[in-house]
């Protein structure tokens, strides 16, 4: 399972990290998002330098993935069928902090159906499941460290964190890199949508220069005329410590 | 070499939401017929070296109940100290040892259970070693940033009196939340979220 086909240099993959910082994500305790109040770690944590138990972490091969696992549209669909909805390409780069690509690390995705629903037994909303249409798929990036997916466009959904509360339309993305430092799941919005600045969610990240990251932007250059509309959504995972003085052995 | 400055900043993290087991592990949640196997089911098969351990508990939250939406992704060296990783310094790992698993919490219950082998003692810097640990990576609801703690060994007390994690907690009675006590033959480790026992968690 862990091989790796991409040629890669010290500098991507040995040393510590960059740390997080703490003004840029969210916090883990932000009451308007209901669900953090009882999950949230309250006590601080512990800070520890890196170790090669946090500088080191799974590389998965291409050979993992089946022909259809990113193509949603596709890949639950009964046989001669496609999804229902506005198809849509979603494509971008994993690069570290430094810009560097990220090459041959592996992106999931899911999300909800046109209609805004989850193919999930605990997501009871008055709207149909679509019967071609899973909801989830997954990449591994290239040498110049991007992935694409073709899925359809998301639909917003009511959810009980208030008497009237919306998500805004998304996908969620999971993106390993060489490390488990650099382990990251969020969420991609799309750009221009309202329904994103009112989201408990969203506002869990009090910079709005950081929530401008996860708006994906239409992409026209690379659309596929008269068929899917592109946007363009870049992960950023952290980046290594310069190395001067960094004894590597 | 060049002095490199940072051009970008990590991207913001959301948390994983409810459906997150949808999302990575569809078999589990009853979706076959998209992906073979779920990614990271298993750490070893039955040519791997080393003890065989299972590990399991519950997450809770902050008023006692165990979460039932959450996935617990694991990291952990093989039973001589070595990850399965490209880029770990010490050289090739078990072939048969994957080091990474995933496992969903159970629905109902929130129990979280895997097999595995115990793991060797990793090296930090020329001299030390870590004691015997596995990382935990946890996502859910509720979970803005996912959490990074560390599952030591109860039974390691001589390695464990050596590892600076376990040394370095201001409150040291606080080193008993990142111990697995061993019941019968498994491995027990709860995490708390919350509360007087609440785990310690790594900013890493």
């Amino acid at each position: 399972m862990m091989t790796h086909d991409a040629d890669y240099n010290s500098q991507e993959t040995q040393g510590p990290f960059i740390a997080r910082d703490p003004n840029w994500q969210p916090k883990a305790y932000t009451a308007d998002y209901k669900y953090t109040i009882a999950r949230a770690p309250k006590l601080p944590a512990l800070s520890v330098a890196n170790t090669v138990s946090e500088m080191t972490g799974p590389v998965f091969s291409k050979e993992i993935l089946g022909k259809q696992d990113n193509d949603l549209i596709h890949n639950y669909a009964r046989s001669g069928e496609a999804a229902t909805g506005e198809p849509i390409i979603v494509h971008g780069k994993v690069v570290d902090e430094h810009k560097r690509p990220m090459k041959g690390v592996l992106v999931e995705f899911w999300q909800t159906n046109a209609s805004g629903r989850y193919r999930h037994k605990t997501h009871n909303i008055a709207v149909p499941l679509d019967p071609n249409f899973g909801g989830f798929g997954r990449f591994i990036t290239d040498n110049e460290g991007h992935y694409w997916f073709r899925t359809i466009r998301p639909g917003g959904y009511p959810w009980p964190n208030g008497p009237n509360a919306w998500r805004p339309p998304h996908i969620h993305f999971s993106v390993f890199g060489y490390a488990f430092a650099q382990r990251l799941i969020s969420q991609m919005y799309f750009s221009g949508d309202p329904l994103v600045w009112q989201c408990p969610i969203v506002r869990s990240i009090s910079d709005t220069d950081a929530i401008e990251t996860l708006l994906a932007k239409p992409d026209i250059e690379n659309s596929a005329p008269m068929d899917a509309l592109a946007y363009r959504f870049d992960v950023v995972l952290r980046g290594r410590r310069m190395t001067f003085f960094e004894n590597h052995e | 070499m060049a002095f490199q400055h940072t051009q970008l900043k990590e991207s913001p993290s959301q948390t994983a939401g409810p459906f997150v087991q949808m999302g990575l592990t569809p078999n589990f949640t009853g979706i076959h017929s998209v992906y073979e196997n779920d990614l990271g089911g298993a750490l070893i098969n039955d040519k791997t070296e080393g003890e065989r351990i299972v590990v399991t508990g519950q997450i809770f939250d902050g008023v006692g109940s165990p979460i039932n939406d959450a996935i617990i992704e694991v990291w952990q060296a093989d039973a001589k100290g070595r990850y399965n990783s490209p880029f770990d310094p010490s050289g090739k790992c078990d072939k048969n040892f994957f080091s990474w698993g995933r496992i969903p919490v159970d629905p109902e219950t929130g129990i979280y259970s895997f097999s595995t082998i115990k793991p060797g003692r990793v090296p930090i810097g020329s001299e030390a070693r870590m004691a015997p640990h596995i990382t935990f990576w946890i996502v859910a609801r509720g979970i803005n940033l996912g959490l990074h703690t560390r599952m030591y060994f109860a039974d390691e007390g001589d390695a464990n009196a050596e590892d600076a994690v376990l040394t370095e907690l201001e409150h040291q009675h606080r080193a008993s939340t990142l111990l697995a006590e061993l019941e019968g033959d498994i491995y027990k480790f709860n995490i708390y979220l919350q509360g007087a026992r609440e785990t310690v968690f790594l900013d890493i």
